[in-house]
């Protein structure tokens, strides 16, 4: 007995398509019908695009059958709800753009539906992708599949929950602390989060510009580069764009890792981490170490100070790029503004929810005259230092590996009245955005029925190092291709 | 670092966000502890550190000076919440 639709890999479901075994249309339907079925109990989901996925379906098979599909072609995905869709409405989980239907498409998904990729429909997020639950969203909370009381991750956790419950093969997903790899990790899957520049932010609707960086999260380290090599490459639109081919990361997936210098930085497993998950991470890369892999204990001396530095540079670019919601030109607008003051203000405190209040504030002060220096310039600094730990790591290893998240999944509201606790979550994923680093996260031995997340930081441009490295642990292990119960 | 009321309506003004009356407490509460944790990174010297402006050794990149966007004008202003004759409205500033 064949596997069923939604088991299958994109690679297969490409092979399939071509085959005729079966149309994007009865591949699309199949995965409408689950998400019919199966998302209001998860919360996935901001917006459903049923008709125009399966207009997008046929005009794939039409493609198909005229011989001029690419390997994408018929597949479908989700986006991310940060980024803009011409035609389908962009909220980025906030009230301030409920209403909001973007006269574009962002750079990412025009790429992946010139390849003929099937938009199923746009995910939920935190609201402008501003934590690490998926909590804050103005449409809800989203439950992690594995276990419905608990949260998927943030800030790409509707992303995460979909494509772990097979709703969807694949999600896109952005990442400014964590936000691809934390959600990946808590529900099973492989993300990855590409060096800052490779993947066009122009339509990702702006958080923090010097650390945003879409990618793809996917059920392995395959699919996810063949989705990967579609989003990535240069944009003349975005000015943070880089001008420098992309490898073709399907074909370096095999590679050995025989010799592969596998650095562990040593703050990555101290106090604050589970032990249970620790254990994962290890017996992971023991793996690792079986294919070939040689480890060796480095340091990140400036680890701990990856939180502070993120919470003032993160903060005073979002105060900066979010100060453009001004209740005049686009998004939510408060009722009868007695003057312009007013009309800013209110608009402004309807439309944002707590987090990003928070979030804006903080931003303000550190901006503020007179704490510039003591603020923004010292976080700029201390990420000088942060990244310089990793280049004189990176002159001995070639791939820093280490926990994704210090837990698993924790439960819906555990964390959610206390910022700084949530906050501490993405110890380990920041660093790497403020060094601009690619990284990822892959499932290491779930705990207690809970998935564990991997994680594997590289040099500049090394996401083919990545994917490769993760593609063989995964073609060693089954932990990627555990199914939670119910969805399977 | 220990935000007060006062501050937190000075903030507020500056970000153009209102902040009820009766929530002014718990988010001065809540921005303190944010800024302690931030305070963390004082403890390190960082003197003779340069700050870090892009992750990469990349210059700004130049495009020759044409015109490469279609007005769209009408698109764009049909998302405004008030507009009149392609203009954006706002109540009146100047009486």
């Amino acid at each position: 007995m064949s596997l069923a639709l939604h088991e299958r890999p994109l690679r297969a479901l490409a092979e399939g398509l071509r085959a005729g075994e079966f149309s994007s249309r009865e591949l699309t339907a199949h995965y409408l019908e689950r998400i019919d079925r199966l998302d209001p109990e998860l919360n996935s989901l901001i917006t459903v695009c049923a008709e125009p996925a399966l207009a997008a379906a046929d005009a794939a098979d039409a493609r198909l059958a005229a011989g001029q599909a690419g390997p994408l072609t018929g597949l479908p995905l989700i986006h991310k709800d940060i980024f803009c869709t011409r035609g389908t409405r962009t909220s980025c989980g906030s009230r301030m753009l409920d209403r909001f239907v973007a006269p574009y498409d962002a750079t990412v998904v025009a790429r992946l539906e010139a390849q003929g990729m099937v938009m199923l429909g746009k995910a939920n997020m935190d609201e402008f992708a501003m934590g690490s639950s998926n909590e804050t969203s103005w449409y809800g909370p989203v439950r992690n599949p594995w276990d419905r009381a608990r949260v998927p991750g943030g800030s790409s956790g509707g992303s995460a929950a979909a494509v772990a419950a097979r709703l969807a093969p694949v999600a896109t997903g952005t990442d400014t602390g964590g936000s691809i790899r934390q959600p990946a990790a808590l529900c099973g899957l492989t993300g990855i989060k590409p060096t800052y520049g490779r993947v066009s932010r122009w339509g990702m609707i702006a958080f923090a510009s010097s650390l945003d960086q879409g990618g793809p999260l996917a059920r392995s380290a395959e699919d996810a580069a063949l989705v990967l090599q579609a989003m990535a490459g240069f944009d003349p639109r975005d000015s943070t764009s880089v001008d420098a081919p992309v490898p073709h990361y399907a074909r370096d997936l095999e590679d050995s890792i025989d010799g592969l210098r596998i650095g562990l930085p040593k703050e990555y497993f101290g106090e604050g981490l589970d032990p249970a998950v620790r254990r994962s991470v290890e017996t992971a890369i023991a793996e690792l170490r079986r294919l070939g892999a040689r480890t060796v204990e480095i340091s990140l001396a400036n680890t701990r100070l990856a939180v502070p530095t993120y919470y003032v540079v993160a903060p005073a670019e979002c105060s900066s790029n979010l100060a453009r919601f001004d209740g005049v030109r686009y998004g939510h607008r408060c009722a009868d503004p007695k003057d312009l003051r007013d009309l800013y203000e209110r608009s402004r405190a309807e439309g944002f929810g707590p987090e990003v209040k928070r979030r804006i504030l903080i931003g303000t002060y550190v901006l503020s005259a007179g704490y510039y220096d003591a603020y923004y310039l010292k976080a700029q600094q201390l990420r000088q230092l942060i990244s310089d730990d990793f280049r004189r790591a990176f002159e001995t290893v070639d791939v820093i590996a280490g926990p994704t998240s210090p837990t698993t999944a924790f439960r819906l509201g555990e964390k959610a009245d206390d910022p700084v606790t949530m906050y501490l979550s993405d110890i380990y994923t920041i660093a790497a955005n403020l060094a601009g680093l690619p990284a990822m996260s892959l499932p290491a031995e779930p705990v207690g029925g809970l998935p564990v997340g991997l994680q594997l930081i590289a040099n500049y441009f090394g996401e083919a190092r990545l994917l490769n490295v993760a593609h063989r642990l995964q073609q060693a292990t089954d932990w990627h291709l555990r199914v939670p119960p119910g969805y399977e | 670092m220990s935000l007060d009321r006062a501050d937190v309506t000075k903030i507020a003004h500056l970000a153009r966000l209102a902040v009820a009356e009766d929530q002014a407490a718990a988010v001065a509460s809540d921005l303190s502890r944010i800024l302690d944790l931030v305070a963390q990174m004082s403890a390190v010297d960082t003197r003779d550190v340069p700050p870090m402006a892009h992750p990469l050794d990349m210059p700004q990149r130049l495009r020759p000076d044409a015109v490469t966007e279609t007005d769209r004008r009408d698109e764009f202003q049909a998302l405004a919440p008030a507009k009149e004759a392609g203009l954006y409205l706002v109540p009146r500033v100047i009486e």
